[in-house]
């Protein structure tokens, strides 16, 4: 455990001393505070148009940041030759993926501690009221399923060649999941046989991230999901987490380091 | 020795090139029907006319925000929410939806999709009734009708996108003054409207309203309406099938306004006009009779 929280503190070091998220942060925030000074009908407390583009924009800089800083890392330790080093220490090729996992996903999470945070400036200083639970639900559940897509992007890293290849084909399976995983099965329905056993079986066997994409919940007010829904769902994401991790492992046991 | 002021000669050559070419260009460009540069408008600049395309889609998102979120998808059954029902409860448009509107996601098909439920707008509301922090939609409107301003921002933007979308300007001004009581927005976006669409007989007939309705202004909603009427006989009228629905909005307006005023000839005139284009004759006919019956003889003024 003490392997893997070193390895796991370096990354998150890593993720502020990069840029990334300093620029995907002042640019939601910008974009959000130009959208904040429009006036409609003179009427200043709108704020449901806000809260939506605030949160897509939160969305979309979680995944670049969890995606781009999952994908460059074992390739960045094998092309500056410090792979070989590492391991030469006391520490093992699950524990160096364990902690390169750990790393990135309480990284994702600080970095959306800040969003959330400004996400709940912004909608409360115009709403007047603090929904603390249902922002700590979302955001809670919007880590749980980040942590599904970095260890499905750490497998990809050992399982692609180029990094890029890695990014581009995690993010059109994300995107994909998000847009689609929900209705497949209803498309599923109107197909024929085997085609509907097929995708049947598939829309059973995705990671199905659009669960933990409450924004609507969120945006409109409603009420806080039971915390044993969440409790659930939380479930559901480790379990595939878990799932993705053991086969990244796998493959990194059976693959030459240089 | 090849000389070393060549590369200059060459760069003040193409930049004086590049500027006569500019001076020449610009006087064409400034005059040409198709720049984008004439347009204020930011969106107009950018998209250029494909923004229409997505006029429509900003329509339903705010007809979705009406819903607080509980809305089909293109993967759902769309029968019940044909016609945007925060356009349908507005009267300005023709309702067109079958079906059960609180049950479009049918029954669970499997845990998955049961599970899921839980996570996104399941249960069908109306932001005039309330919305997601009130009751449901079936519950009746006993509730806070000021969220409704949500779906505002996305009528501008789908107005901005297409300008020509009278639906647009019709729905969004009875929600401004109905419900918001912002009877100067309403009639400012009016009349933005038929700066865009002049003649429109959809937005003069709107305005007429908010001056008998709001400005209590009833010689200016009469004048409205009637050009309405007549902007609608000039292009529906003419038509093999005309769509009586707006025609039959101001009719019945002019009658019951006339009525009101004591103008029972033109009253009677206006009723008569109604039962043609009324989808139940009958009733509008009760109506023609109860008034015949009761007027006194010569009583039949009409205004000066």
């Amino acid at each position: 455990m003490k392997n893997i929280l070193a390895v796991s503190s370096i990354v998150i070091k890593e993720l502020y001393r990069r840029k990334d998220f300093y620029v995907l942060f002042i640019l939601t925030a910008l974009i959000c505070l130009v959208m904040a000074s429009v006036r409609i009908f003179n009427d200043d407390k709108i704020v449901r148009y806000l809260k939506e583009i605030c949160l897509l924009l939160v969305w979309l800089a979680s995944l670049v940041i969890a995606i781009t800083t999952t994908a460059r890392q074992i390739p960045a330790e094998r092309e500056n030759r410090t792979l070989l080093p590492l391991l030469a220490k006391p520490l093992s090729r699950t524990e160096l993926l364990l902690g390169k996992f750990l790393g990135c996903w309480l990284a994702c999470g600080l970095a959306l501690v800040c969003f959330y945070l400004f996400f709940g400036l912004l909608a409360g200083s115009r709403e007047h009221h603090w929904p603390v639970t249902n922002y700590l639900q979302a955001g809670g559940l919007h880590w749980a399923m980040l942590g599904m897509v970095i260890a499905l992007t750490l497998l990809g890293s050992l399982v692609f060649s180029a990094p890029s290849s890695n990014v581009t084909i995690c993010f059109v399976i994300v995107s994909g999941i998000l847009l689609l995983g929900r209705h497949l099965n209803k498309v599923a329905l109107a197909l024929p046989e085997p085609r509907r056993s097929l995708l049947y079986s598939l829309y059973y066997a995705i990671p199905h991230l659009e669960l933990f994409d409450v924004r609507d919940l969120i945006i409109h007010n409603w009420p806080p999901i039971a915390w044993r829904v969440c409790a659930l769902a939380t479930l559901y994401a480790l379990a595939y987490a878990a799932g993705f991790l053991i086969a990244a492992c796998l493959v990194f046991r059976r693959r030459a380091l240089n | 020795m090849r000389s070393s002021r060549l590369p200059w000669l060459m760069l003040v050559a193409l930049f004086v090139f590049c500027f006569g070419a500019a001076a020449k260009l610009d006087l064409w460009f400034q005059g040409w029907q198709g720049s984008r540069t004439q347009s204020a408008n930011l969106l107009s600049v950018t998209l250029g006319d494909a923004r229409r395309l997505f006029a429509n889609h900003f329509f339903v998102k705010a007809d979705a925000y009406f819903h607080s979120g509980y809305y089909p998808s293109v993967f759902d059954s769309r029968q019940a929410f044909q016609t945007p029902h925060m356009a349908e409860d507005t009267g300005a448009v023709r309702g067109s939806n079958s079906g059960d509107e609180n049950g479009f996601l049918g029954r669970p098909r499997d845990w998955i999709d049961a599970f899921s439920r839980q996570f996104y707008p399941s249960v069908h509301t109306h932001l005039d009734e309330g919305g997601a922090e009130g009751h449901p939609a079936s519950a009746g409107d006993l509730g806070d009708s000021s969220g409704v301003r949500e779906i505002l921002p996305w009528l501008r933007l789908s107005a901005e996108l297409d300008p020509n979308r009278i639906e647009t300007y019709t729905v969004t001004a009875y929600w401004l003054r109905q419900r918001m009581g912002k009877v100067a927005e309403a009639e400012q976006f009016l009349r933005e409207g038929l700066r865009e669409n002049p003649g429109s007989f959809e937005i003069l007939f709107e305005l007429g309203r908010v001056f008998a309705e709001n400005h209590h202004d009833l010689a200016r909603a009469r004048n409205l309406w009637e050009a309405a009427l007549r902007n609608w006989q000039r292009s529906e009228g003419l038509k093999e099938k005309p769509d009586p629905f707006i025609a039959e909005k101001i009719v019945s307006h002019l009658a019951l306004l006339e009525l009101n005023q004591g103008d029972y000839r033109q009253a009677m005139t206006h009723l008569e006009m109604w039962k043609q284009y009324s989808p139940i004759p009958e009733a509008v006919q009760k109506r023609v009779e109860e008034l015949r019956q009761n007027l006194p003889r010569g009583t039949g003024q009409s205004r000066p």
